[in-house]
């Protein structure tokens, strides 16, 4: 059995320990193994025993008239199962039969076609050789003639200015892209500064979400957790990007527990607090408020926050504070901001100033 | 409605005919009003007094003191006030004695995080009677009434509400969740829509209150509906897994898919006997 490198030869298995292979120029080590080739080759029982040979032919048919039954059984609990509007039990027991029973068919076949080859199908070993990546050199020769040649009949080396002006012609084509998929990014050309600063500023009422109504500082009772939204954020041009960055959490905590510090003691009113609802490390809403400890906890990833402490990190992945919304009330008594927050919310980004809270 | 608006218009022609009303116009109005007050206030009161008003009886407040003399006074005070190991109940409410005795949160088996959930050790009547007792001495909120625990609102609309409330901390579903330090949101499957009207509006333990101004009790209906709808209909999307949320599910499809994919490997590529 010749080997001409070609790898178009299967050599049988137990012929040799494999071709003699010319080791080149690596290093040989001198304790080397000698390659062990593969184990030698059993029959299988459906080769020795016809009975068991019968067997496993009918099994396998069996399975495929298994997969003709499974895909009846799809068609017919198609119309046995219908889905009923307003019956959830309808939908799962549709989802449920034609899912098995399309498995079933899909399955069976798989199975069925698999065991076949494996028990069945001839039973014969043998060793497929690599394939050589390199040509021969009358090919290798052969490919450089081609090159030439079509270099001098389209005289693509010759004439220069033909080719460079079909180069350039490449090179421009792709620019439009450049400026129809520049228009797919945000609208203001500063991303940093969208991400700096929400809906929210002077005179903004806090509403609830989602009904949009405005809050009376009294309706907020000690140990009430209010969701908010800034009004008017329906009219607002992305209202999902604005809610994303503008939603907030108000609870009202005994004033004595509140801990303002310098420059903040005006920005509660009579113990209602507002804080951002976006966590500072990856942008989850942290609104797992407990009202006896005053800790918010982030669901994510289990930061927590401590509202007595101006909702400092006591716990977690983040790294700094919730964002304060500055609160007081307006002539008719409902919750409104004082200003936008005083830095941007939710987690770090590169443009980030680091001085917001020096 | 016509000939009322025709009288009026003409009684309108004839005092501008004359330029003044007359002397008993006004008693007359008062008169009017009053009874038609009255009557409305007899009429839309009558429902909930028939049964609170039997309910808050004398005996059943005298009972209920003697109850709390025996069961709750050793940490609440004698009087409510409180003491170094339990919270003053002044001013708690009937709802929030109904909720903690009735779910048989307290009487507390033992101090830990939390005081959870089990068998409640009071009968119905002993229940009432604490209620009666504690609202009797500082009026608190009352038990809710009968009309927003009929869990036939609008689902949609309270699954809504319901999201933005209470899902952070409940799940989605009502399956409940992890808090701090040993604290955790508890199931809400099973939990009758009296004890979670109750809930929502006292605020047990470490839950903030929604207060009737924040979810009006037609919202707390509203959700009451949307769980006990999610609590009496089949899930349509098969095995629940406990409806814990991604984790659980995730485990799941990591063991048992990757599992079969696994052996379906090894089975392909072993040898044939």
């Amino acid at each position: 059995m010749a080997n001409d490198g070609s790898g178009s030869e299967l050599l049988p298995a137990d012929s040799s320990h494999g071709p003699e292979v010319n080791p080149g120029t690596a290093v040989l080590s001198r304790d080397r193994s000698d390659n062990p080739g593969v184990p030698p080759h059993r029959p299988r029982v459906y080769d020795l025993d016809p009975k068991k040979n019968r067997r496993a032919d009918l099994g396998i048919s069996m399975l495929f008239y298994l997969s003709i039954v499974g895909s009846i059984g799809a068609i017919v609990s198609y119309f046995v199962f219908p889905i009923v509007p307003n019956d959830q039990l309808s939908v799962r027991l549709n989802t449920l039969f034609l899912g098995s029973f399309i498995a079933l068919a899909l399955l069976a076949i798989g199975i069925g076609a698999v065991h076949w080859g494996k028990a069945l199908m001839a039973d014969k070993e043998g060793i497929d050789i690599r394939h050589p990546v390199r040509g021969s050199e009358a090919t290798r020769e052969r490919a450089l003639e081609i090159f030439d040649e079509a270099d001098k009949e389209s005289g693509f080396g010759r004439r220069s200015l033909l080719r460079n002006s079909l180069i350039g012609a490449f090179v421009a084509f792709p620019l439009p892209a450049i400026f129809f998929f520049r228009d797919l990014a945000p609208r203001s050309n500063d991303p940093a500064a969208a991400l700096s600063h929400t809906v929210w500023k002077e005179g903004t009422r806090l509403t609830r979400d989602p009904t949009g109504t405005p809050i009376l500082a009294a309706d907020v009772t000690l140990g009430s957790v209010f969701h908010v939204i800034p009004e008017g954020l329906e009219e607002t041009d992305d209202v999902l990007e604005e809610k994303a960055k503008a939603a907030v959490l108000l609870m009202r905590l005994n004033p004595g527990d509140l801990n303002p510090s310098a420059g903040r003691e005006g920005w509660a009113y009579d113990g209602i607090v507002a804080y951002s609802k976006i966590c500072t490390h990856v942008g989850c809403p942290v609104a797992l408020y407990e009202q006896q400890t005053h800790h918010l906890l982030c669901p994510c990833h289990q930061s927590q926050f401590d509202i007595t402490r101006e909702a400092a990190v006591i716990f977690g992945p983040a790294k700094r504070p919730l964002p304060q919304l500055p609160i007081s009330v307006d002539d008719e008594g409902y919750l409104v901001a004082q200003s936008d927050f005083h830095e941007p919310v939710g987690p770090s980004f590169w443009e980030r100033r680091g001085d917001y809270n020096a | 409605m016509a000939s009322a608006s025709r009288l009026s218009s003409s009684r309108r022609r004839s005092t501008r005919r004359t330029g003044r009303r007359s002397p008993l116009a006004t008693v007359a109005l008062l008169a009017i009003g009053l009874v038609f007050t009255g009557s409305a206030y007899a009429l839309f009161t009558a429902s909930s007094t028939t049964d609170s008003a039997s309910a808050v009886s004398q005996e059943s407040v005298e009972k209920g003191s003697k109850l709390f003399a025996a069961n709750c006074a050793t940490c609440h005070g004698v009087g409510l006030q409180g003491t170094e190991t339990g919270p003053s109940l002044l001013g708690v409410g009937a709802a929030s004695v109904d909720f903690q005795v009735g779910t048989g949160r307290m009487p507390l088996q033992n101090t830990g995080p939390q005081a959870p959930e089990k068998p409640d050790q009071f009968s119905e009547e002993d229940v009432a009677a604490l209620a009666d007792y504690v609202a009797s001495v500082a009026p608190g909120p009352a038990l809710p009434e009968e009309q927003y625990l009929d869990a036939a609102g609008d689902a949609t609309r309270g699954a809504q509400l319901f999201r933005i409330n209470c899902a952070m901390c409940h799940n989605v579903a009502g399956a409940g969740g992890a808090l701090t330090e040993g604290k955790y949101a508890p199931e809400l499957r099973g939990t009758s829509a009296k004890h979670i009207y109750e809930a929502m509006v006292t605020g047990p333990q470490n839950m903030p209150v929604f207060n009737d101004t924040n979810l009006t009790p037609e919202d707390k209906r509203d959700i009451i509906t949307s769980l006990k709808f999610n609590e009496n209909n089949t899930a349509p999307g098969g095995a629940q897994l406990g409806d814990l949320g991604p984790v659980a599910e995730g485990l799941f499809a990591w063991i048992f898919g990757l599992g079969a994919i696994i052996a379906l490997a090894v089975w392909l590529t072993a040898r044939s006997n």
